[in-house]
C-alpha cells in the first residue's frame, strides 16, 4: 500500500493507482476535473490537461519534486508522494489556461445545445473561466458530417478528447471513426459518411464530455433540467440493461447509461435500449437516480463539499 | 585547435563507400568492442566520455543507456533518430549523405552495448534520397559480414533497417517516432513509462540522435577518457553546427566545444563574418525552438564573460539572458532582419506541426500564429504583445511533449529582447508594409 497526500489529506492506496483515482477515493473539492480520461476506456487521458497537478514530493525514497505539472489521470502514485491540487496557485493558473484554450474555438452555443446542464466544459468554465474572451480571431468551424441516423455530430463543439474514438475502438470489433488531420485542423471523422453502425455506438454520446455527440432521438425535445432521472433495468440480450431513463411527467424522453459521481458510465448499454425503448412499460423502475454533484439538477443542493484546509484561514479572517 | 571526430575524412572522395571508409580505419571499433570488451565496458566508456545527446536536449548518453530495462525478457531495440526537422538544423543530413558508414559503425557498437539485435534508422520523409544512400551502405555492410548473423565471428547478431517517415516534425520526438515506426499516427506518448522501459512494441528501447551515435565508434577506438579531454567542462567532445542566415560561409562545421561564439561567427575558418559587411543583430544558436539572443548577449554573457559554444555557456543566465545549444542550428541575423516577421514564420511552422493531441499546444500555437500575423500585417494592437507573452507562458510546460515549449520559447524570447520592434509594428502599421524594417533606428 502506498501512502499519498493530496492537498494535505492522506490516503493509502494500492500500487498502480493514479493520482486522480487516489483523489477520487478521498473525494470532495480536491478531485481534479477530467475531460478526456474515462476509467473504463484503456489508454484514455492525458490529453486535455485539465487534471494537471503539482507533485511537490516524488516519493519517500526520492523526495525531489517533479519539474513540471503532471496529468493526474495518467501518473501513478509513489509511496510518500505529496501532491497539490487546489492548494497550488500554479495548478489553478494552468487549469485556467487550459479552459481558456478549450474555449477559444468552442462555439459557446449552450442555449441551443442538448448537453447544456450536464456538460463538463460548462462546469469547468463556470469554475475556471473568465467573463470575457481575449480571442479576437474567427472561430474554427468544420464541415458538417453525417455519421448515422441515431447520433448527431457537431464537430465545432468537439474538444478532441479522443474518448469516443477509444469507446468505438474498445466496445466494438471494427473501428469506424478516428481523428483526421493534425494540429488545430484535426477532427473526429468517419472514413465513409453514415458509417457508424454498430450495437454500442450510442455510448459515444455518453462518453462525450461536451455536446459534440448528442442523441438524435432526443434532439431539441427537452432541456435536461426539466427531466427526472430514474434508474431502471430491462432484460436485454445484448447488454446489462442497466440504464437511467429520463422522465418528464409520464413520458420517457431519453435513455442513457448510468453515470457515476464523475460522469463516467461503467455499464455500457446497447443501442436498442437507448434509442428504441422509450416507453415506461419497457422498463422496470428501480427508483430515483443519484444526481451527479456537478449536474444542474442539483441546483443549490451541493452535497459532500469538503472545505480544504487552506481556505479555512481565509474563512476565519472573514468571520 | 581543430578537431574532427564525426566529420573526419569527409572530404575524401568515395568515403560513402565501405571500401574507402575501411581503408581510413573504419569499423576498427567493431573488432575492439565486439571481441575485446563486454557490453557493460562499452557503456562505461561512453559514460566516462561524458557524451551528451546531440539531438537538442543534451542528456548524457551513457546514463540514458544505463536506464534500459535489463530485467525484461523482451528484445531490446536501438532506434536512430534521423528525423531532423528543426528549422535551421541540417547537420545530420550532411553526415548521412556523405559518410553513412560512420553512423552504421556507431550503431553496431551501441547495439552491442545495449544488447539489441535489431536496430532502426528512422529517416525524415523529406530525406527520401538518403534512404537509398543508407540502404546501399547497409547492403555493403551485410556483404562484408559487418551486419547480420555472427558479426566478424564474435557471435553478436544485428539487423539494421531503415524506415522512412512521412514528413512530420513531431516524429522527431522520441515517443512519437516510436509510434510512427510501429505504423501508427505519429503522436507523442505520455511519459512515464519512458522508452527505456516500454518503447518500440512495448519493449525496452533507446532512441539516439544520428550525431550521438556517430561519436560512439571514436569513443570505443580511443577510449572515453580521451574523448572527455576534448571540449570544455561537462560539454565534452565536438559538436556539429549547421550555420545559416546572413553569413558569408553557411554550412556544417565540426567545432570543439568551448569555441568562443565571436570566433565562430567572424573567423574565416567558420562563418566568415556577416554577409555584405553588415552588422550582426541577433543569433538563434540551437535551432528555431531555442530563444533568440541579441548581439550583445550572444557574444558575452550577462556577467560579462565571453560566450562559448558549449551547453553550459550558451544557457548561462537561463532564459532571461541566455539560450541553449540545442541541436546546433545556428541562425544568424544581420541588421536588416525583421524579428517580428521571423517570429511569425516560426510560429506558423509550429502551428502547422502541432500534432493536435493536447489542448494547450493545439489551440495555443494557432492562436499565437494569428496574433503574430495581425501584428506583422499592420493590424496589431498594443495589448497583443502582452497577450502573446501570456499565451506563450500558458503553453510552456503544460503539454505532453516538448513541442509546446519549442513553440512558446521563440515567441517569448523575441518579445523579451526585441519588444521595441513589436511596438514599432503596432505603432506604424503603414510604414511596416512593404519596407525592410530590420533596424528601427534606420527608419
Amino acid at each position: 500500500m502506498f501512502k499519498v497526500t493530496i492537498d494535505n489529506q492522506s490516503i493509502e492506496v494500492e500500487a498502480g493507482t493514479t493520482i486522480l483515482q487516489a483523489a477520487r477515493l478521498i473525494g470532495g473539492d480536491i478531485v481534479p476535473p477530467a475531460m478526456c480520461y474515462h476509467s473504463e476506456l484503456k489508454d484514455s487521458g492525458g490529453k486535455c490537461r485539465t487534471c494537471m497537478v503539482k507533485v511537490v514530493q516524488g516519493s519517500e525514497k526520492d523526495p525531489r519534486p517533479m519539474p513540471k505539472l503532471v496529468a493526474s489521470c495518467r501518473t501513478e502514485v509513489m509511496d510518500g508522494m505529496v501532491v497539490q491540487n487546489i492548494t497550488s496557485p500554479e495548478v489553478i493558473d494552468a487549469r485556467k489556461a487550459v479552459v481558456e484554450f478549450l474555449l477559444i474555438n468552442h462555439p459557446l452555443d449552450c442555449p441551443v445545445c442538448d448537453q447544456a446542464g450536464e456538460c463538463d466544459l460548462q462546469n469547468l468554465s463556470y469554475e475556471h473561466g473568465t467573463n470575457a474572451s481575449r480571442y479576437e480571431e474567427e472561430k474554427r468551424t468544420y464541415d458538417k458530417i453525417d455519421i448515422g441516423d441515431k447520433i448527431q455530430f457537431h464537430p465545432n463543439r468537439c474538444i478532441l478528447c479522443y474518448r469516443c474514438v477509444y469507446a468505438a475502438d474498445q466496445l466494438t470489433d471494427n473501428r469506424v471513426h478516428g481523428i483526421l488531420y493534425r494540429g488545430e485542423k484535426s477532427e473526429i471523422s468517419t472514413f465513409v459518411h453514415q458509417a457508424i453502425e454498430n450495437d454500442f455506438s450510442g455510448n459515444m454520446i455518453d462518453v462525450c464530455p461536451v455536446g459534440a455527440l448528442t442523441d438524435k432521438t432526443f434532439r431539441f425535445k427537452n432541456r435536461v433540467w426539466f427531466l427526472k432521472p430514474m434508474e431502471a433495468h430491462r432484460n436485454c440480450t445484448k447488454c446489462s440493461g442497466k440504464s437511467t431513463i429520463w422522465f418528464r411527467g409520464n413520458e420517457v424522453y431519453r435513455v442513457t447509461g448510468r453515470k457515476d459521481t464523475y460522469g463516467e458510465v461503467h455499464d455500457f448499454i446497447c443501442n436498442e435500449c437507448r434509442f428504441d425503448k422509450k416507453q415506461a412499460s419497457d422498463w422496470t423502475i428501480e427508483g430515483p437516480a443519484t444526481i451527479v454533484p456537478s449536474s444542474v439538477l442539483n441546483q443549490n443542493h451541493y452535497k459532500n463539499v469538503v472545505i480544504p484546509s487552506v481556505i479555512n484561514p481565509i474563512k476565519e479572517t472573514m468571520e | 585547435m581543430e578537431r574532427k571526430i564525426v566529420l573526419e575524412n569527409i572530404e575524401l572522395e568515395g568515403i560513402r563507400s565501405l571500401e574507402v571508409y575501411r581503408k581510413q580505419g573504419g569499423y576498427l571499433s567493431l573488432e575492439k568492442a565486439l571481441k575485446g570488451m563486454t557490453p557493460d565496458e562499452v557503456v562505461e566508456q561512453v559514460k566516462t566520455a561524458g557524451l551528451r545527446g546531440r539531438g537538442g536536449a543534451g542528456f548524457p548518453t551513457g546514463m540514458k543507456w544505463s536506464f534500459i530495462d535489463k530485467k525484461s525478457n523482451n528484445p531490446r531495440y536501438l532506434v536512430c533518430n534521423a528525423d531532423e526537422s528543426e528549422p535551421g538544423t541540417f547537420k545530420d543530413r550532411y553526415l548521412l549523405e556523405h559518410i553513412p558508414h560512420r553512423l552504421i559503425e556507431g550503431m553496431i557498437c551501441s547495439s552491442y552495448a545495449l544488447g539489441a539485435n535489431t536496430a532502426y534508422i528512422y529517416v525524415r520523409g523529406e530525406f527520401k534520397y538518403i534512404v537509398g544512400i543508407l540502404n546501399e551502405a547497409i547492403k555493403e555492410a551485410y556483404a562484408a559480414k559487418l551486419l547480420g548473423k555472427n558479426i566478424l565471428g564474435s557471435g553478436f547478431d544485428l539487423d539494421l533497417h531503415v524506415h522512412c517517415g512521412a514528413g512530420a516534425y513531431i516524429c522527431g520526438e522520441e515517443t512519437a517516432l516510436l509510434e510512427s515506426l510501429e505504423g501508427k499516427r505519429g503522436t507523442p506518448r505520455l511519459k512515464p513509462p519512458f522508452p527505456a522501459i516500454k518503447g518500440l512494441y512495448g519493449c525496452p528501447t533507446v532512441v539516439n540522435n544520428v550525431e550521438t551515435l556517430a561519436n560512439i565508434g571514436w569513443i570505443v577506438n580511443n577510449g572515453g577518457e580521451e574523448y572527455a579531454k576534448i571540449g570544455i567542462g561537462r560539454s565534452t567532445g565536438t559538436k556539429l553546427i549547421s550555420a545559416c542566415g546572413n553569413i558569408n560561409n553557411p554550412g556544417v562545421y565540426e567545432i570543439e566545444m568551448g569555441l568562443p561564439v565571436e570566433e565562430f561567427i567572424y573567423s574565416e575558418k567558420y562563418c566568415g563574418g556577416i554577409k555584405g559587411g553588415k552588422e550582426l543583430k541577433a543569433v538563434i544558436p540551437g535551432g528555431s525552438s531555442v530563444p533568440i539572443l541579441p548581439k550583445k548577449l550572444m557574444l558575452e554573457t550577462a556577467a560579462g564573460e565571453k560566450r562559448l559554444m558549449s551547453y553550459e555557456s550558451l544557457s548561462d543566465g537561463g532564459f532571461i539572458s541566455g539560450s541553449m545549444l540545442g541541436s546546433g542550428g545556428f541562425i544568424v541575423y544581420d541588421e536588416d532582419a525583421c524579428i517580428v516577421r521571423n517570429t511569425f514564420n516560426f510560429s506558423r511552422f509550429y502551428h502547422h506541426e502541432s500534432c493536435g493531441q493536447c489542448s494547450p499546444c493545439r489551440e495555443g500555437t494557432s492562436w499565437m500564429e494569428s496574433v503574430l500575423h495581425r501584428i506583422e500585417n499592420g493590424h496589431g494592437k498594443m495589448k497583443d504583445i502582452d497577450l502573446l507573452v501570456s499565451i506563450a507562458s500558458k503553453i510552456e510546460g503544460n503539454t505532453i511533449c516538448p513541442l509546446g515549449d519549442a513553440a512558446s520559447w521563440p515567441v517569448a524570447a523575441a518579445i523579451r529582447h526585441f519588444r521595441h520592434e513589436f511596438v514599432y509594428h503596432v505603432e506604424n502599421p503603414e510604414l511596416i508594409k512593404n519596407t525592410r524594417h530590420g533596424s528601427i533606428d534606420k527608419l
